[in-house]
């Protein structure tokens, strides 16, 4: 029996075990664009990977999925405490990923566990150039990429493709069509390329023609048009920030408990239901 | 901002745990300091002269969702504390908020109320219900009695657009509230404010169900100038400074505010209708 372990088998056993937990998930991109950033993720569940932070700032994460929703939580609830105590252009993607590197740095070195998560904070400027990527792992470590950036398993075979291929003065077409290629390059069988549809990715883009918030997701129709490359989208078609509410109960629920017996109505329509939901949780998916 | 920060550098339990959607929730543990109605007033003091006095809104509903318009007067007493303070906000993308009384009270609850939209939006990937928004300003409304007691009253109206109305033809709904948090939805219109009264009045005999918008703008500012006339505290169209009514709608498409041109066109002509025949 073991009764002494040095600190650095001790951290390199951590690592180890963050690295293989964010390994076994699907991955992500996060591309700049002439239009702003481009945030893919590869995920046929209706749980998300990638969310709006701020007026300039999303979120792109891969890895255990409540490890990683826990952190978005906290970041969104940072940016609006700031934002509302001091100014809406006083929250940055600089202060939110500090925050992210504190915290993850903590947990790496404090506890048993560490996180199986790798995140993107992303805020888009007036130009390519003006945007800031940073990419934060799981021990802590923050890396500010230079225009495009890759997470989770294989992400090194993915970014060989984005680094060759990536142009900042791309449009959205083109931008997805570089991401959609980058995620399918691999995990096929024997090496071959898989062509991914639109049923597979999660899209998102922070533009930066948009005044207040930018964050868009694209789904639906809209995405299906992108990716067939042969058509641009109109800007308004682009979706909105999300999801309309669903439907009112039929009665206030204080006329009466008893159910009311009724078709019911259509709610909004989720991407595809019937894929298992905890597809996203970074082991096996 | 938030108190206990761990001295490892990591974020609080409490920004971290699964917790509440709510803004105003998280803030009563991460910075209770920041929320309105928390503050201690001295007992037995009326502070309801001191601060300036937002004063009338109208909002009415049309066929392709609401219009919403405040006049620009803020009093204090029975001087003018302000000529062009703006009283209609977007709450969010679909909805509208004005706040007559206490005006540093009403914009902060204002303020936080956007806040709490927009959090709620981002932590659930999801708009909350036109309903479940009125509770909420309803909630936050009655946070803040103990202050309304001692003279800092506040009252906002809310309306919007509804995404998913239980009846297709109802898309544009009004809310009012009093004091105590009491939430009331009103229809075709509503008004708050000092000058409520008279500018309800005027509603009363020229509202129709099903307008457009465009109609809705004319009637919203020909209440206002009703509810000025007979009110001090309401301003109305102030043509030698070019200062107009906001009048703000919220249809499917949107939130949109009126520009200057468009209201200066509309206050207009309902001064120079006004000219021919004083009652309107």
């Amino acid at each position: 029996m073991q009764f002494y372990a040095s600190p650095e088998q001790v951290q390199r056993d951590r690592s180890e075990y963050a690295r293989k937990g964010i390994a076994r998930g699907r991955s992500a991109v996060v591309l700049t664009y002439e239009g702003g950033i481009l945030l893919v993720a590869e995920n046929i569940t209706t749980l998300r990977k990638i969310s709006e932070i701020y007026d300039k700032i999303g979120f792109a994460a891969v890895g255990r999925y409540n490890e990683f929703e826990s952190l978005r939580r906290a970041g969104i609830r940072m940016a609006d405490v700031n934002g509302y105590s001091y100014d809406r252009r006083d929250v940055t993607g600089r202060g939110l990923a500090n925050a992210y590197t504190q915290t993850l740095g903590a947990i790496f070195s404090e506890t048993q566990k560490p996180y199986e998560v790798e995140i993107c904070v992303a805020q888009v400027g007036a130009s390519p150039e003006a945007d800031e990527l940073y990419r934060i792992t799981y021990d802590g470590s923050v890396m500010d990429e230079p225009g495009f950036m890759a997470m989770g398993g294989q992400a090194e075979a993915i970014s060989n493709v984005l680094r060759e291929r990536h142009d900042t003065n791309a449009g959205l077409t083109e931008a997805l069509a570089l991401a959609a290629e980058a995620l399918g390059s691999v995990g096929g069988e024997n090496g071959t390329p898989r062509r991914l549809e639109s049923k597979q990715l999660e899209v998102a883009v922070l533009d930066r023609r948009r005044k207040g918030r930018a964050f868009r997701r694209i789904a639906g129709q809209s995405l299906i048009t992108l990716l067939q490359g042969d058509a641009e989208v109109p800007e308004e078609k682009l979706g909105d920030v999300d999801a309309a509410p669903p439907p009112p109960a039929e009665d206030k629920p204080t006329v009466s408990a008893a159910p009311v017996l009724e078709e019911p109505r259509p709610g909004p329509k989720s991407d595809d239901p019937q894929e298992p939901a905890d597809d996203v949780n970074g082991d096996g998916s | 901002m938030a108190r206990d920060f761990d001295p490892s550098g990591r974020l609080p339990d409490f920004f971290t745990n699964a917790g509440t959607s709510s803004f105003t929730q998280f803030l009563t543990h991460a910075a209770p300091e920041l929320l309105p109605g928390r503050r201690p007033l001295p007992p037995g003091l009326s502070a309801g002269d001191v601060a300036p006095h937002g004063t009338t809104i109208v909002a009415l509903t049309t066929a392709e969702g609401v219009v919403m318009a405040g006049d620009r007067r803020a009093t204090m007493g029975n001087l003018i504390a302000s000529r062009d303070i703006e009283k209609v906000h977007p709450a969010d993308a679909h909805s509208l908020i004005g706040i007559a009384g206490t005006a540093g009270i009403g914009i902060e609850l204002m303020r936080l109320f956007q806040v709490e939209l927009e959090h709620y939006e981002k932590i659930e990937g999801m708009m909350l219900s036109l309903d479940g928004k009125a509770n909420r300003l309803a909630g936050m409304v009655r946070g803040n009695l103990g202050a309304a007691l001692q003279g800092l009253a506040v009252v906002p109206l809310f309306a919007g657009y509804d995404l998913s109305p239980a009846d297709p033809a109802k898309v544009g709904r009004i809310f009012s509230f009093d004091v105590a948090g009491g939430l009331y939805e009103e229809t075709g219109y509503d008004s708050i404010g000092s000058g409520s009264l008279f500018a309800k009045s005027a509603l009363k005999k020229k509202y129709r169900p099903g307008i457009s918008t465009d109609e809705a703008v004319r009637l919203a500012v020909e209440a206002l100038y009703d509810a000025a006339d007979d009110d001090t505290a309401t301003g109305g169209p102030d043509l030698t400074r070019k200062i107009y009514p906001v009048v703000m709608s919220a249809t499917a498409q949107g939130t949109h505010r009126l520009s200057e041109e468009e209201i200066n066109a509309v206050a207009e002509q309902v001064v120079a209708g006004r000219m021919e025949n004083p009652g309107g």
